[in-house]
């Protein structure tokens, strides 16, 4: 088992979702959440961030991408959208959360 | 699974609040327990009745109380960071001096130790904050 | 799940600026009466709060920095800072301060548990602890 990482930041206000990609240890599950999601979108300068990064999974919180207008097509392939029971069953399916506010 | 949640803002200023608040409502609908709920810096104003936000809004004060009266939900505000912040409570009130309380029904103010303790005790501590 | 669990408190936050690395210091000064293993991590602006030399004198603030230093008498037995993260900050190991720690019933003494580590280093000490505590 590996942990969740919880991401809240913008990743272009400040280095979370960059620090937990390097700080995170192989099978990590990374939860974008609040305006962390912008974190999730495609076509930013901080996509390959995400894309890039191997043996890592990333979510998105589903209900913080629709208050932001962010539909799900521009969610970047291969983050997976959960709501907060989903991401209540990621907390327990790890063996801790780290969050990286 | 047994769970820690951890709340480091206040509300309306950031989501934190609400993000753990639906979270802890999740995590109960699913069965699982929550063994504390710890209001920590300015997260301690999460608990002053004296909220009043535009009836158009949600009630954040409220919305804990009554997910705290239907789960018997222990919320716990921290001591040190309520005193900086001006959370009271009768106890408070009287060992400080002070003309008046303000803490929200199913909220008690207590130590630090409390955060320590429920992170042994519990399975997993979330951490939601700024 | 073990009675003494590994308590890791991720810093990363400056000091002054706001009172979460205050506030998350009083958390570890009151968990040391837990008995449980403590390490604190010190990541992206959290170095800052190790810096040498800090004087609130003219600005009317708690000075919180001497605290540190008694940290090795509050259980907490390392004290790691990310090696990028001071880089990119233009500080060395020599900008810190030092910590000392002492094992009253064994004698065993440490001049200094601050410890500088690298990226992987930081992920394994983190996913290695049993809770993590953020502020």
């Amino acid at each position: 088992m590996a942990d969740l990482y919880t991401v809240n930041k913008s990743p272009f206000e400040k280095n979370s979702l960059e620090a937990v990609i390097r700080f995170s240890t192989e099978g990590a599950a990374i939860l974008m959440l609040e305006d962390g999601v912008y974190g999730a979108t495609k076509g930013t300068v901080v996509e390959s961030m995400i894309t890039g990064a191997e043996n890592k999974k990333f979510y998105a919180l589903g209900s913080d991408l629709k208050a932001r207008g962010i539909a799900e097509d521009r969610v970047i392939d291969g983050v997976e959208l959960v709501d907060y029971a989903g991401f209540v069953d990621l907390v327990e399916a790890n063996e801790k959360v780290q969050a990286w506010l | 699974m047994k769970l820690a949640i951890q709340v480091n803002e206040g509300p309306y200023q950031h989501q934190a609040s609400d993000s753990a608040y639906h979270f802890t409502k999740a995590a109960l609908e699913k069965g699982h327990e929550v063994f504390r709920v710890f209001f920590y810096h300015d997260g301690v104003l999460n608990s002053t009745r004296l909220t009043t936000p535009p009836q158009d809004d949600r009630h954040i004060v409220n919305r804990w109380t009554e997910l705290a009266e239907q789960h018997d939900l222990d919320l716990v505000v921290c001591v040190a960071a309520a005193q900086r912040r001006g959370i009271v409570d009768d106890g408070e009130a009287e060992r400080n001096g002070k003309d008046a309380t303000n803490i929200a029904p199913k909220f008690r103010i207590s130590g630090l130790g409390q955060l320590v303790e429920a992170a042994i005790q519990s399975d997993r501590l979330v951490v939601f904050g700024d | 799940m073990s009675e003494v669990k590994n308590f890791m408190y991720l810093n990363r936050r400056a000091p002054y600026g706001t009172i979460y690395a205050w506030e998350s210091l009083e958390v570890v000064l009151i968990g040391a009466a837990f008995d449980q293993k403590v390490s604190l991590m010190f990541v992206d602006d959290g170095v800052y709060q190790l810096v040498k030399g800090s004087d609130t004198s003219t600005s009317d603030m708690k000075n919180f920095m001497p605290t540190y230093r008694t940290l090795g008498d509050y259980g907490v037995r390392h004290m790691y800072v990310d090696q990028a993260s001071l880089a990119a900050r233009g500080l060395t190991a020599d900008d810190l301060i030092q910590v000392e720690w002492e094992d009253w019933e064994t004698e065993e003494e440490i001049d200094n548990i601050v410890e500088v580590v690298d990226a992987d280093s930081v992920a394994k000490l983190m996913s290695e602890s049993d809770v993590v505590f953020s502020f």
